[in-house]
């Protein structure tokens, strides 16, 4: 394969040299100014500390806070796209009362920011919604093995419930900025797609499956991908509704330790890697998908 | 109800009219198609010419008269609306394949959802049409590897595949370039002389006089003319007529 390489020109060495020099005063201002003396010693033994039980190395809050997130991250990707794809498809229907519903709903959601629409919600679900899944009860009559496999995917049994309810809070808040992706999706498959589609018989949900949905989202998968990493980043919000993930864990160690830089910058270092993780396999996706399109 | 004079009669329309908003759009339509007959619907652009078979389908509903297929009233869209649409098959002029499948699975699609065919029935019944096509071996492509009239053929093919009982064509060959016409005309020509009834819109005057039975010229949504080829061409009254046909035929 031939890969073209870039021309440098005067104006890119121009805007190289500018950025080094930004970089190379803040790094100089915040040596002169900031007062701290760096100590990196205590990161490790939280990413993962020595079991003298078991003899070997176990993940500590960091890294648990980690599986946190990604579990809260995945979920919410799959519970959020599911009501997500309803909504958008609602939007779009011939009907008033579902376009009602779910604009209405859509609007609410853009229009509170995610804090307050996160503690209200929250309050609301882990009273109301909670209670009526049941998980307590199934948590105390399940087998050994059933509930390690419930942990792999839930998290530590005693928060399950606390798990459940931030990630249901969290899809609901996603939910209704997929709905917006979908619904632009829907709407830009041309028109004479559903007609074929109608012509050889199809039922108006044999169309959607078949006709409509496969090739709305293949155009959205961009803006999905944006909106699956805001929801990664906003994953970071239910440390405020006490979900143990990696920013209430990193608040808890900042705090305790004082050692509130390295902290922090080996959280956002681990959330950029789950991040651009994510953006690189949907950019693979994407060149997937993107090969029949017209 | 029905008569025998009403079994070879397979679409009756009569005092049909459709309005989009205030537009009049088609005016006290009278229009009958007998079993294996074939009609070629033309008419300058805007005159209702589409709008008029797209009733038949149910693509568009008419508000007033009675449009009776196989002896059944077309109405509102009810559940009953898709099995009809699937005993009518429909070729567009922008083709309209699905570009997220092959060219297989957009034959086999309305075999397997719609008439419950397994996998390996629907896909025989694919191969057998796309053969009849001229394009058996362009199955497993996608519909953007394929020419203009290689699309339109396999369009044609995946209409075939639900063996409806009239074929509605609206303006086939008017996205293609010209050296593509030929090849969709023949396929048609060739689905003619298989007895299937067939209502098309088109300009293709050789075509018309090849296949005809019937000729149908609309005008500002009416009917203004109708008879078979050789009246049409060779003695038509209507100065309207005339002219159109004198400005399609110099070209
Ligand atoms: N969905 C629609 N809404 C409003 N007007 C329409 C619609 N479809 C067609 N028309 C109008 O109806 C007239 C007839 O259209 P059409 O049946 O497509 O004509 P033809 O196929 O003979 O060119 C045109 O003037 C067109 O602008
Ligand atoms: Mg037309």
């Amino acid at each position: 394969m031939f890969t073209r390489i870039p021309r440098l020109t005067l104006i890119d060495y121009m805007i190289f040299a500018a950025v080094i020099a930004a970089v190379a005063y803040v790094g100089y201002r915040v040596e002169t100014v900031l007062i701290y003396t760096w100590d990196w010693s205590v990161i490790p033994n939280y990413l993962f500390r020595w079991d003298e039980g078991r003899g070997s190395f176990v993940p500590n809050l960091l890294i648990k806070g980690l599986a946190t997130t990604i579990r809260i991250a995945i979920w919410t990707m799959i519970v959020a796209s599911i009501i997500g794809t309803i909504l958008g498809i609602a939007r779009t229907s011939t009907r008033l009362f579902p376009r009602l519903v779910s604009w209405a709903y859509v609007e609410f959601i853009r229009n509170i920011p995610p804090v307050p629409f996160l503690f209200l919600f929250y309050f609301f679900i882990a009273s109301q919604i909670i209670p009526l899944l049941g998980i307590d009860e199934a948590i105390q009559s399940a087998s050994p093995e059933t509930l390690a496999v419930a942990e792999f995917f839930f998290g530590p049994a005693n928060l399950m419930t606390n798990f459940a309810a931030g990630m249901i809070s969290l899809s609901m808040m996603s939910a209704a900025y997929i709905a917006e992706i979908i619904r632009a999706g829907i709407q830009a498959v041309p028109k004479g797609q559903r007609e074929a589609g109608q012509s050889i018989g199809l039922s108006h949900i044999q169309l959607m499956r078949y006709i409509v949905l496969p090739q709305a989202i293949a155009r959205v998968v961009p803006p999905l991908a944006g909106q699956f990493i805001t929801l990664i980043k906003d994953s970071s919000l239910v440390a405020l509704i006490s979900i143990q993930e990696l920013s209430f864990m990193a608040m808890e160690i900042a705090i305790s330790e004082q050692r509130f830089f390295e902290v922090w910058i080996v959280t956002g270092g681990m959330y950029f890697i789950v991040c651009y993780a994510c953006a690189l396999m949907f950019a693979q996706l994407e060149r997937r998908i993107g090969v029949h399109r017209r | 109800m029905i008569d025998s004079a009403d079994q070879e009669t397979v679409i009756v329309m009569t005092g049909v009219n459709k309005w989009f908003d205030d537009f009049h759009v088609l005016k006290d339509i009278d229009f009958n198609v007998r079993r294996g007959e074939r009609v070629v619907v033309c008419g300058p652009s805007g005159s209702g010419k589409s709008t008029l078979i797209r009733c038949i389908n149910r693509l568009e509903d008419h508000q007033q008269g009675s449009i009776v297929f196989n002896g059944v009233e077309l109405g509102a869209e009810t559940k009953q609306t898709a099995s009809l649409r699937a005993e009518v098959g429909m070729v567009f002029q922008q083709f309209n394949l699905f570009p997220h499948l092959t060219i297989l699975e957009n034959c086999t699609l309305g075999p397997m959802k719609v008439r419950g065919a397994s996998r390996a029935e629907a896909n025989q019944l694919a191969m057998e049409y796309l053969e009849k096509v001229h394009i058996p071996e362009q199955g497993e492509k996608f519909p953007s590897q394929l020419s203009g009239g290689q699309q339109q053929r396999a369009a044609i093919a995946r209409s075939l595949c639900m063996r409806p009982e009239v074929m509605l064509f609206d303006e086939p060959t008017s996205s293609l370039d010209p050296e593509m016409i030929k090849e969709v005309l023949d396929v048609m020509i060739e689905l003619a002389e298989t007895g299937m009834t067939m209502i098309c819109v088109t300009h293709e005057m050789g075509f018309a006089r090849t296949v005809a039975d019937k000729m149908i010229f609309m005008d500002e949504g009416r009917i203004i003319e109708e008879g078979p080829p050789e009246e049409f061409f060779a003695n038509t009254k209507n100065e309207r007529t005339k002219l159109f046909l004198g400005q399609i035929l110099s070209h």
